[in-house]
């Protein structure tokens, strides 16, 4: 007998209890709005994600808070939908003393709020996800595509399929599919693709898959049909279960498959069953534990905060993804204090300037007790990405594993270029003058 | 040409899955007039039900089904008594907005039953290729679908017998054919309208549980209903068979398009093409293949 | 008693074809111009203009035109998010093709674009009604944003296939700050539907409710059924088409083809059933009601301090709940409530 919802239930009462005693005391309070989903199509992403970052938030403050200053946070539905996303961002944004950061976890939103950053002087993560170009961050100041953005990504994708060959130029000639989710999403990565393409010398072929995907005979056909060296698959939801059995029926190998970051969580193997195993992914997390996961089953968890209803997926990609970003939104909170006043609560404008030079190499990763849990990372108001390194991880049947042990870089100079080019045409759009804000 | 049978087979299986769903919308709209947009949520509630009474309380999967079923019928007669009791005579339209206002109840409390997570489900039956069509062909034929096709057959058959051969069956079609004259020879229109939601609740238990072996239960189980809806246009609403046949075609061709159509404009037409096919299909014939011809008069 | 139109008599043509022929009306309808022109740009929050207030009208605006076609003229249409994105990405290519555009101008050639859309995918209704038709609007809405993800030129060649709304300058004032851009869709919003209101009440609209309530009987008497339908879908994608511009141009500025997906058309249709079919002042109501609703909801539900992700989905089968509980209580929508209550004032506080 263990209902989530009696366990929900039972849950309430103690975090009605805390509620009360946090509101008493928001006045030293950093405030972080959570523009969280949990219902519809992207639910299991969502609760993990934000799951993670909010189970880091109570680490943060069971460890004294950043200097003494405790974080709060609201979070609010947004049903991956843009409206009521942009809904939340402004009804959180003014609230208790002003939001520090946000991050939607979603494109759409994302894009809805964009606009709005530079007005309301608050800075947004979009942390593996949505416009890649925002790397400029002489165009776009308030926003930080950290760790990578889809572009390098899908060019660490092209250079781990080329050591799989025995060297990038093993790769002229062969022929990689591309599987991708029809949307401005699966679009994202074909300028990379297309330019590596030219000077690779493989052969592209590009395969939508009509949203949201729950059908892919036809597609995975023309793969066999096709008959690819590889299959990039650029997907989400319950598009990446779908194709990885539908592979499986098809006699596809999966160990020739490669997905995007968001293709590989637990959400899309388990649900493929054995069919999964062999799989391959992007990621920018290392599977494994870690002692700050640990910490977080110790001392937020033993305590009866934990986030996550179900505590298996504790350490799960999702969960472990909002953490990382919690981290580095911490980090860049710490960073602000530094310069702005310890102990003192931060503005979206000093935060912003926390983000813009963050700088967690080994040795600070091994402080937060994190070491090799994502790449090394540093910012810089031209590069607001911060590192560009991605890893490959393969599923074994039971969990994660990571492939390469070394962080992979592709191309970097091209996607930069590519980032310089894009941005430019942005700010022409915009008619905005590229320059970095003063500190 | 090898290729190109391999696409219409796949297609045709597809459609099976399709006309699976499909079934649940005609007999309730055969039965009550009412478009229930409510099915694709049925489909997830009753596969998530399953699911999720087989992993929380550790039964087996031949114990969880029989239970969800119950879960399915009791459903199906507290929607008529507190929905469409209330609403009998309304403009079709307040109906079919009265099942969107379900569907977001039932996506909310299954849910918040069982939480948001994605499941897996095993049926126990391998979805690999047939090795005899294999070896003696070289065409992929998926043992699942032939299998599911065959669940399918089964399913249809069971309810033409309801339909035609059982008492129910006979105030069913009553029912269907004239509210006002099966009222009046004292067929009791409520409690036929709770059968037959029960049994529209069942139907999305087998299309769930099919569904959900092959795609994990989630929530995107819901949208497989978007994909029921031109079936339902080219079959006719009101017909069983209708359903079959518009499946078999929708299916087919849906996956002829995208394979063969799809590399020359840019692909994924999978999502429009069914219903672009059903708008000329509709061009023709108004009422769907096998729908009831509606005579006007003034 | 409050609401009596007794001894207001109508003496020439011109009175008796007044817009408002009762004073009531009038002062009301004036009263509430005053507000939301004055008062309200006065005294509102940013968050009241920004996530409220400009949805509510933009929806409005958006519920308006369904309304006109599926209340006025009988055509139920799920293809709504589709019209808007016409006119979204048309009234963006305008801007961004032709220099010099006048926005507003852009805002009425988008809508343009919008109605012969609607035009093209409204001619099926010549021959297929009810359900049937519904079912197949949902090809217009798959179908076109299928197109606007496909063509890169639409998107002015944008990598990811986003589009990002020019900045609004007309004769040289710039609406920047959300209080300006209120004031804009305002304005718009005021225009169409006091044409909306007017064009429902001429034999256009007259000749709509004749093919509502039975088309081969409208036929009979003479109307061109044709005709009527077509210019049915083209006033109705014109009025989605300028609600999905502004869309994009005041309320969300950056937007991808996906934000104009299925469940915008839904929601839309929604208001329109919600509000009340047939009625211009419902599709205000239904628009308020489903705009406000889910976030009062989450409001509420938040301070019961239960966790996320049980509020979460209670917010949702509430919104569930409500939505059959008012079809119960009025199946004819909220106009049809608020019509009841002019009934009420009407005789109070003397009732027989």
């Amino acid at each position: 007998m263990k209902l989530k919802l009696l366990k929900a239930l039972t849950v309430a009462a103690v975090a009605a209890a805390s509620t009360v005693t946090s509101t008493l005391a928001t006045a030293q309070e950093q405030f972080i709005p959570i523009l969280s989903y949990r219902v519809g199509l992207y639910a299991a992403g969502g609760s993990g994600f934000f799951g993670g970052a909010i189970d880091y938030f109570n680490l943060v403050n069971a460890n004294g808070g950043i200097n003494g200053v405790k974080i709060s946070w609201e979070e609010c539905e947004t049903e991956y939908n843009a409206s009521r996303g942009v809904e939340c961002y402004e009804r959180l944004k003014k609230k208790n003393g002003g939001a520090s950061l946000v991050e939607p976890l979603g494109t759409g939103i994302a894009y809805g709020v964009l606009d709005r950053l530079p007005v309301d002087k608050i800075p947004m993560t979009t942390m593996g996800y949505g416009r890649s170009d925002a790397a400029n961050g002489q165009v776009f100041p308030y926003v930080f595509p950290l760790i990578t953005s889809y572009w390098n990504q899908a060019a660490g994708m092209i250079k781990h399929l080329g050591d799989k060959a025995g060297g990038l130029d093993k790769l002229k000639g062969k022929k990689i599919v591309h599987l991708y989710h029809d949307s401005a999403f699966g679009k994202e990565p074909f300028p990379v693709l297309e330019a590596l393409e030219k000077s690779l010398g493989y052969q592209l072929i590009k395969i939508p898959v009509a949203h949201p995907g729950t059908e892919q005979n036809s597609q995975w056909l023309q793969i066999r049909q096709a008959n690819p060296d590889y299959v990039i698959l650029w997907g989400w939801g319950v598009m990446n279960a779908v194709a990885i059995k539908t592979a499986a029926r098809n006699g596809f190998p999966r160990e020739k498959m490669l997905g995007v970051w968001w293709a590989g969580s637990e959400e899309d193997t388990i649900p493929a069953g054995d069919a999964a195993k062999g799989y391959t992914t992007m990621t920018f997390n290392t599977p494994g534990n870690y002692p700050v996961i640990d910490e977080i089953r110790k001392k937020v968890y033993g305590a009866g905060k934990g986030n996550l209803a179900d505590k298996d997926r504790i350490g799960s990609v999702y969960h472990m993804r909002g953490i990382t970003a919690a981290m580095l939104w911490i980090e860049g909170i710490r960073n602000a204090q530094n310069k702005y006043g310890k102990g003192k609560v931060m503005t979206g404008e000093q935060i912003r300037w926390g983000l813009e030079n963050i700088n967690v190499d080994e040795k600070r990763q091994r402080e937060l007790g994190a070491f090799n849990m994502f790449p090394t990372i540093k910012t810089s108001c031209q590069d607001h990405e911060g590192s560009g390194a991605v890893k490959v991880q393969v599923w074994d049947g039971k969990a994660w594993k990571a492939v390469t042990p070394n962080w992979i870089q592709g191309d970097r100079a091209m996607v930069q270029k590519m980032v310089a080019e894009s941005s430019a045409k942005y700010a022409a759009e915009k008619k905005i003058t590229p320059a970095c804000l003063p500190g | 040409m090898q290729f190109f049978f391999e696409v219409l087979i796949a297609g045709l299986l597809s459609g099976v899955m399709y006309a699976l769903v499909a079934l649940g919308f005609v007999l309730i709209f055969k039965a009550s007039g009412v478009f229930n947009f409510a099915q694709g949520a049925m489909v997830f509630f009753a596969a998530l039900t399953a699911v999720g009474l087989k992993e929380e309380f550790n039964l087996s999967l031949w114990v969880a089904i029989p239970l969800t079923m119950v879960v399915m019928i009791v459903l199906g007669f507290a929607i008529e008594r507190i929905v469409l009791r209330p609403l009998v005579n309304q403009h079709d339209i307040t109906l079919f907005m009265a099942t969107i206002g379900l569907t977001f109840f039932l996506e909310g409390l299954v849910q918040l039953i069982w939480g948001s997570t994605v499941r897996k489900l095993d049926l126990g039956i391998p979805d690999v290729p047939i090795e005899v069509v294999m070896s003696k062909t070289g065409m992929l034929v998926s043992q699942f679908d032939v299998i599911a096709a065959g669940i399918c057959a089964v399913m249809v058959a069971l309810l033409a017998i309801l339909f035609n051969k059982t008492k129910i069956g006979r105030a069913l079609r009553a029912v269907a054919d004239d509210h006002q004259a099966a009222l009046s020879v004292g067929i009791p229109l409520q409690h036929v309208w709770g059968i037959v939601w029960a049994v529209a609740g069942i139907v999305a238990l087998v299309a769930g549980l099919l569904w959900g072996s092959r795609n994990g239960v989630q929530f995107a189980l819901t949208f497989v209903a978007l994909k029921a809806l031109p079936v339902l246009i080219i079959g006719g609403f009101t017909s069983v068979p209708g359903a079959i046949v518009g499946g078999l075609i929708i299916g087919a061709s849906e996956k002829l398009a995208e394979v063969f159509i799809g590399p020359y404009v840019g692909g994924g037409i999978e999502g429009w093409f069914p219903y672009v096919l059903a708008l000329l299909f509709l061009l023709v014939r108004p009422e769907g293949l096998f729908g009831e011809k509606i005579i006007r008069r003034i | 008693m409050i609401y009596r139109e007794a001894g207001q008599f109508k003496t020439t043509y011109l009175n008796d074809s007044q817009i408002f022929p009762i004073a009531q009306d009038r002062y009301a309808v004036a009263a509430l111009l005053i507000v939301a022109f004055i008062a309200i740009p006065l005294f509102a929050s940013q968050y009241f203009f920004s996530a409220i207030l400009i949805p509510f009208l933009i929806f409005s605006l958006a519920a308006l035109g369904l309304n006109i076609l599926t209340g006025y003229a009988g055509q139920i249409s799920l293809g709504t998010a589709a019209f808007m994105a016409v006119g979204a990405f048309a009234s963006y290519n305008f801007m961004l093709r032709v220099p010099g555009m006048p926005i507003l101008v852009a805002f009425i050639l988008g809508g343009i674009c919008a109605a012969m859309v609607g035009i093209l995918f409204g001619l099926p209704s010549l021959r297929i009604r009810g359900f049937y038709l519904a079912a197949s609007t949902l090809a217009t809405q798959f179908f076109v944003v299928w197109c606007l993800t496909k063509v890169p030129w639409f998107t002015n060649y944008s990598s990811s296939g986003v589009i990002t709304a020019q900045q609004i300058n007309i004769l040289g004032i710039p609406f920047d700050t959300p209080g300006e851009k209120y004031v804009l869709v305002l304005i718009i919003v005021s225009v169409m539907a006091l044409l909306a209101k007017n064009m429902v009440r001429s034999n256009v609209g007259r000749s709509w409710m004749a093919v509502r309530d039975m088309d081969v009987a409208a036929e009979v008497i003479g109307f061109r059924i044709v005709r009527t339908k077509l210019i049915a879908f083209a006033v109705s994608s014109f009025y989605c088409g300028i609600a999905g511009a502004l869309f994009a141009f005041c309320y969300l500025g950056t937007v991808e083809p996906e934000a104009y997906n299925l469940d915008l058309s839904f929601r839309i249709l929604f208001m329109v059933i919600i509000g009340g079919l047939g009625s211009i002042l419902g599709s205000f109501l239904g628009a308020g009601f489903i705009v406000l609703l889910p976030t009062v909801l989450s409001v509420i539900v938040h301070y019961t301090g239960l966790p996320n992700s049980v509020t979460s989905n209670l917010e949702l089968m509430v919104f569930g709940a409500l939505i059959i509980f008012f079809l119960i209580v009025e199946p004819h929508g909220l106009a049809r409530l608020w019509q009841i209550a002019k009934e009420k004032l009407r005789l109070w506080p003397f009732p027989h």
